[in-house]
């Protein structure tokens, strides 16, 4: 039965590939493939523990009874311990519980998105928010608003407003909610595919990043201005013009590459930028799709095997 | 004067209780005042301070209402989106806010307070860690044409 452990490992694997996966793909691809890659894998996990589930519970003298099939022969020819069962069927509970509470969530909070987009004015597709806060954001809805807040606007020069405007255009334009939505169920279903969620997160703000690039065909003004928002946004600490000014002798002089491997996501979304666009590689692309299959195909495999072992105890039970 | 300072002080702190004086009528007169108060913000040129407020509500028929209470309820006016204010000596002046930044401004209170907002609404850019401020700051500087982040961009605040 270890092609049942498969459809488990490859979650763990993929998430631990999506990250270095999201610097090498073009972002529209990375985000078309990590988010088919978590449902499908979401799916196969969930097929798989349902099968552990379903092999354990089979064996239950009073199921063979009420089926009309041989316990014996299922006892003989199944290789899944009780106990592994018994784990599978509680981790299957859990995922059906947390996946159900969080699609509820967000059906909600898309909900409301939606009922505050309708609200506005039909022409108001970019509205300016009073107050004081540093804050832009694409609101989902029909049709989707650009939300920016008047006191970051007047802190950004007409260009940088423009390749502001064009990235959130892009969310709304390429529904980047529905991708990011998607994977994000996947990972309430299967935790261990969070790591491709947060991933899905970065490409669709790497795949607006890029079509902010294209529009205002300058990239790195789009850099710029995701780091002077990210700043102005950013609570400025006690002693910040110190530490600034160190900085800057440091590193005035001579250009020094900046290591954002480990960086969150503004510092490598800006170095990103600062290089030239990615290319389509369709070889990694392709390896990434057959290794989903493979999962799929394990899960399948298994199923048969199931239902084989099925028939050959009803068989024996006539 | 005395009633003075102690206005111009409550609008530096949020008022606790929501109505000022207990001569002043009560909750039922409250949103009766505050149509009042926004009848007069939008008929005015520019902000207005609470002061000026007051003195015009006084010209009509209410000619009893205390600082405290004309300040308490601009604030009130204020947190709920429907004013803005900017600093005016030592308190606020205010305006009326238009409808879709009302509009804009409830929206963003009612998807603040929900859990799932940043997963709903696509911000431009996250936080940043300290770590990552400064990683932002040397990749624009390491950057030869980009020495300043913000050089060349003309309306940049100045520090």
């Amino acid at each position: 039965m270890w092609l049942l452990c498969l459809p488990l490992i490859i979650p763990a694997l993929a998430g631990a590939a999506a990250r270095p996966l999201t610097a090498r793909l073009d972002p529209r691809q990375a985000t078309w493939l990590l988010t088919a890659a978590a449902v499908a894998l979401a799916g196969c996990s969930t097929a798989a523990l349902a099968l552990l589930a379903a092999f354990a519970a089979a064996r239950a003298p009073v199921l063979a009874a009420a089926g009309g099939y041989s316990a014996h022969v299922l006892r003989r020819g199944d290789p899944v311990p009780a106990t592994a069962g018994a784990l599978a069927a509680l981790a299957l509970a859990a995922a059906a519980v947390a996946a159900a509470v969080w699609a509820r969530r967000r059906a909600r909070a898309l909900a409301e998105s939606y009922r505050r987009a309708a609200a506005l004015h039909d022409s108001d597709l970019i509205v300016v928010l009073p107050g004081p806060a540093i804050e832009a954001y694409a609101l989902p809805g029909w049709p989707g608003r650009i939300v920016i807040s008047g006191r970051l606007l007047d802190q950004l020069g007409t260009r940088r407003q423009a390749a502001l405007i064009a990235h959130e255009q892009a969310h709304l334009a390429g529904h980047h909610h529905l991708f990011t939505s998607a994977a994000r169920l996947a990972a309430a279903a299967s935790p261990l595919l969070l790591p491709l969620a947060r991933a899905v997160d970065y490409t669709v703000e790497r795949w607006a990043d890029e079509h902010a690039a294209a529009a205002t065909g300058d990239r790195r003004l789009v850099a710029e201005t995701i780091g002077q928002v990210a700043l102005l946004a950013t609570p400025r600490r006690a002693t910040p013009q110190r530490r600034r000014s160190a900085t800057l002798a440091i590193t005035g002089p001579r250009v020094r590459r900046v290591s954002v491997a480990w960086a969150g996501p503004v510092p490598r979304r800006v170095a990103a930028l600062l290089m030239p666009p990615p290319r389509r590689r369709t070889l990694l692309l392709l390896a990434c799709v057959a290794i989903v299959i493979l999962a799929g195909t394990a899960a399948l495999e298994a199923a048969r095997d199931l239902h084989t072992l099925l028939q050959l105890a009803r068989a024996a039970a006539r | 004067m005395l009633i003075g300072q102690k206005g111009s002080r409550m609008t530096d702190h949020a008022p606790r209780h929501a109505t000022g004086r207990p001569a002043d009528g009560g909750r039922r007169g409250a949103g009766e005042l505050e149509a009042e108060i926004l009848a007069i913000l939008r008929r005015a040129a520019g902000p207005l301070t609470p002061g000026e407020v007051r003195d015009q509500l006084a010209s009509g028929r209410r000619a009893e209402l205390s600082y405290s209470t004309v300040v308490t309820i601009m604030f009130r006016l204020h947190a709920k989106g429907l004013l803005a204010r900017q600093q005016a000596g030592r308190g606020y002046a205010y305006r009326p806010l238009d409808e879709a930044s009302i509009a804009a401004g409830q929206m963003s209170h009612a998807l603040g307070s929900g859990t799932d907002r940043g997963a709903v609404l696509s911000r431009f850019v996250s936080g940043l860690s300290r770590r990552d401020a400064q990683r932002l700051r040397r990749l624009l500087d390491s950057d030869p044409a980009a020495a300043n982040p913000a050089a060349g961009d003309p309306a940049q605040p100045q520090e």
